[in-house]
């Protein structure tokens, strides 16, 4: 029996088999207008298809794109490992458009195609909900379009967005997501309204994911300082794909000018180290550390908490290989908690049943 | 991290270990009495006329407000006037003797770099390095100069370090961080080809006028978001130096990274050997795993140094680094000041104490 089994597995991304594939869940309006405008693929340069990140060589089809249709994920993604459920980040360009309408539109068919494809055909599957996060208005209306359905369990929003996302123009959204039992699913991946770094735009693919974990750190001094976790003190947030291993130095830093600057954003009332460990959550894959002895538990002192790291394989993404999906050296003890324990708390909806 | 340090009582600095303080900031008393005599007249008037223009919105500064009037410590106005850090006497009275710094790096600010009027930056580098000379290095043996290039010019930049290679009052060779595209690529690389040549660091401070948000994901509300990004900001440029194949094709370049903490780097290393590993077909030419190259050519200077709720952790992060590879910085005279008595928060041996204090830096800069 693999080591994992019974697993919660926090991120896996089925891709959206093509464009077409979606047209069955548009009104009619847009419809028209992704095929008589030629609209492309909503497929984005953070994952280029033939790239050795975007899909393991073993997971790779032949034709099409990888973890494109509920055969392939429970063969792959959930029978090897044990999996009891996983959860689906659909990772499609709905963020990039620059029409928020366009946007929504797309947010509502990947979300229907998710459903229908891929939640209805395996008892196993929950999903987050893909939003317009152009508009918070049809983000929220998106996000009650399925609220009663409890398959969706977190809202899933890009780690670079227009604006950092702590800003108050997003917190109709967290206001809707605390609402409905929600977490928040912050993911590695950009809507490229601005270059990738604080720099300029980098010349590499290596680059531009390395530059994903400071994005990370810029996410969360954002919705620490701005106060979304004193707004919604009961909000869960996972960051997913973001390499691990950066938060606990990246929550020294803040908390040092938090000491320094907290007159500016006086909402903020416990250190940021603190409020890291009871809101914050982290997917397992990628975890950026070499295996050397003792390092994995090195890092888990820094982080001062065994509740915050949850189980990934980050499927089809290219991480690790075989099944040699947890860190060398974990204890059986720490290994459950990631495994089932920590997902339960991160995701209430996943207490309840998962009914549709 | 202080706003104010507190009246303790004073210590004859001698009997103090000798330090480096590898971030100290002056300041002109003046432009008009202390640069223009560098500048042309026809930049002195251009001056007057146009002001300085960069990247931002105001001409005075990013839209952040500061934490501080000046991002000053509110005891390092020289009580005869003048901004703080612009009064050598006072900066001897209240920094260098008591602390008994021994090398203390200058590291000029609003000195013409990031201004979007290329020729005007250069000009204004060079009068900033000559002032620093006149005002300072001449002045106090224990203090050390960089040299300020106009680096968004590669031809500039490069006739500047020539003209002060082999003046042994400068010492590295100064960037700021948020440039106007990553370091590592090539219509930067004369500048470190020029640097090498000169035998000396390139040192990058944080803080810039490249005019991209600080973050990849747009303009945050509040300056502790700038001052904690300063902090990402130096991972993206080391990751574009590391990537663009920098460090290979400049194997004696060595990298200072100012004011952005170090705390970040082991965790941005492994990072790096992740994508490469995954990834090296696309960067043929980085032959090596990043952690190596960083281990071979990456410095840091201390200030603001992280604090670990467990104090201990910063230790691994030493040892991650190397311990060889840390220079202790205060930061003088900004409100963020990291006190050489207090600042360190965990006990290191008497050796590593010193290397910490005062040995890197001399080894690095070539005053053993």
């Amino acid at each position: 029996m693999a080591a994992t089994a019974g697993a919660i597995d926090c991120d896996i991304h089925p891709s959206v088999p093509g464009i077409e594939a979606l047209l069955p869940h548009m009104e009619p309006h847009w419809r028209d207008t992704v095929v008589q405008r030629g609209v492309h693929e909503l497929e984005t340069i953070a994952y280029p298809a033939r790239a050795p990140l975007t899909a393991r060589p073993d997971w790779r089809p032949d034709h099409g794109r990888p973890a494109a249709d509920i055969e392939t994920i429970r063969a792959q993604a959930l029978d090897p490992f044990g999996t009891s459920i996983a959860i689906c980040n659909c990772l499609y360009g709905v963020q990039l458009l620059m029409s928020e309408d366009l946007a929504a539109a797309f947010a509502t068919a990947v979300n229907r195609w998710v459903a229908i494809e891929l939640l209805d055909r395996d008892p196993r599957l929950r999903a987050a909900i893909v939003i317009p996060t152009q508009s918070p208005d049809l983000a929220v209306r998106e996000i009650e379009r399925w609220a009663d359905d409890d398959r969706f369990v977190s809202v899933l929003m890009l780690v670079m967005d227009e604006m950092p996302l702590g800003r108050r123009f997003y917190w109709p959204i967290y206001a809707a997501a605390a609402e409905a039992g929600l977490s928040l699913c912050i993911h590695a991946g950009s809507a490229y309204k601005h270059p990738v770094t604080s720099v300029g735009w980098p010349s590499y693919l290596a680059e531009d994911y390395t530059a994903q974990a400071a994005a990370f750190h810029a996410v969360v001094t954002s919705l620490i300082s701005e106060g979304v976790f004193a707004k919604f003190p009961d909000l869960v947030c996972v960051l997913a794909e973001s390499g691990v291993t950066w938060l606990p130095a990246h929550l020294w830093r803040l908390t040092k000018f938090w000491r320094g600057l907290r007159a500016e954003i006086p909402w903020v009332v416990h250190t940021p180290a603190e409020i890291g460990r009871q809101h914050l959550r982290l997917t397992l894959q990628p975890f950026d550390a070499p295996t050397a002895p003792g390092l994995f538990e090195r890092v888990m002192e820094h982080f001062g908490s065994d509740e915050m790291l949850l189980f990934s394989t980050d499927y089809p993404h290219w991480q690790f290989d075989g099944t040699a999906v947890l860190p060398d050296g974990i204890p059986a003890e720490l290994a459950r908690k990631i495994m089932v324990d920590n997902p339960r708390k991160a995701y209430p909806r996943l207490s309840r049943g998962g009914q549709a | 991290m202080n706003l104010q340090v507190l009246n303790r009582q004073r210590q004859d600095g001698r009997t103090r270990l000798a330090i480096a303080d590898c971030d100290i900031h002056p300041s002109p008393k003046s432009l008009e009495v202390e640069i223009y005599p560098y500048l042309s007249q026809r930049w002195q008037k251009h001056l007057e006329t146009y002001g300085m223009i960069y990247r931002q919105g105001f001409p005075t500064g990013p839209a952040f407000p500061k934490g501080q009037p000046d991002a000053a410590r509110r005891d390092a106005y020289p009580p005869g006037g003048g901004r703080p850090g612009s009064d050598l006497d006072f900066m001897r009275e209240q920094h260098l003797d008591p602390n008994n710094v021994q090398l203390g790096i200058l590291n000029p600010l609003r000195s013409g770099q990031g201004l979007q009027n290329g020729d005007l930056a250069a000009a204004y580098c060079r009068a900033v390095n000559e002032w620093q000379i006149e005002e300072w290095t001449s002045r106090e043996p224990r203090l050390k100069a960089s040299v300020m290039v106009n680096y968004e010019d590669a031809v500039s930049s490069v006739a500047e370090i020539d003209r002060l290679a082999g003046n042994p009052d400068f010492v590295q060779v100064l960037l700021l961080s948020r440039t106007a595209e990553p370091l590592g690529q090539r219509r930067y690389w004369p500048i470190y080809e020029a640097a090498c040549r000169a035998g000396l660091p390139v040192a990058v401070h944080a803080f810039g006028y490249g005019g991209s948000p600080v973050t990849g994901g747009g303009w945050p509300s509040y300056y502790i978001e700038e001052m904690v990004g300063h902090a990402s900001n130096s991972q993206s440029l080391l990751a574009s130096m590391v990537f663009e194949g920098v460090f290979e094709k400049y194997p004696t370049l060595r990298l200072i990274l100012v004011e952005a903490g170090f705390a970040w780097l082991p965790a941005l290393a492994w990072r790096m050997d992740r994508a490469w590993n995954r990834m090296r077909d696309e960067v043929p030419h980085v032959t090596r795993p990043p952690s190596e190259l960083v281990r071979e050519h990456v410095w840091l200077t201390t200030q603001p140094m992280e604090e670990p709720e467990h104090r201990a952790d910063l230790l691994d992060i030493f040892d991650w680094i190397g311990r060889d590879r840390l220079l202790f910085a205060t930061d003088y005279p900004h409100w963020d000041y990291d006190d050489p008595a207090h600042a360190l928060p965990v006990r290191l041996g008497a050796e590593d104490r010193e290397q910490f204090f005062l040995g890197n830096a001399r080894r690095l800069y070539g005053l053993d």
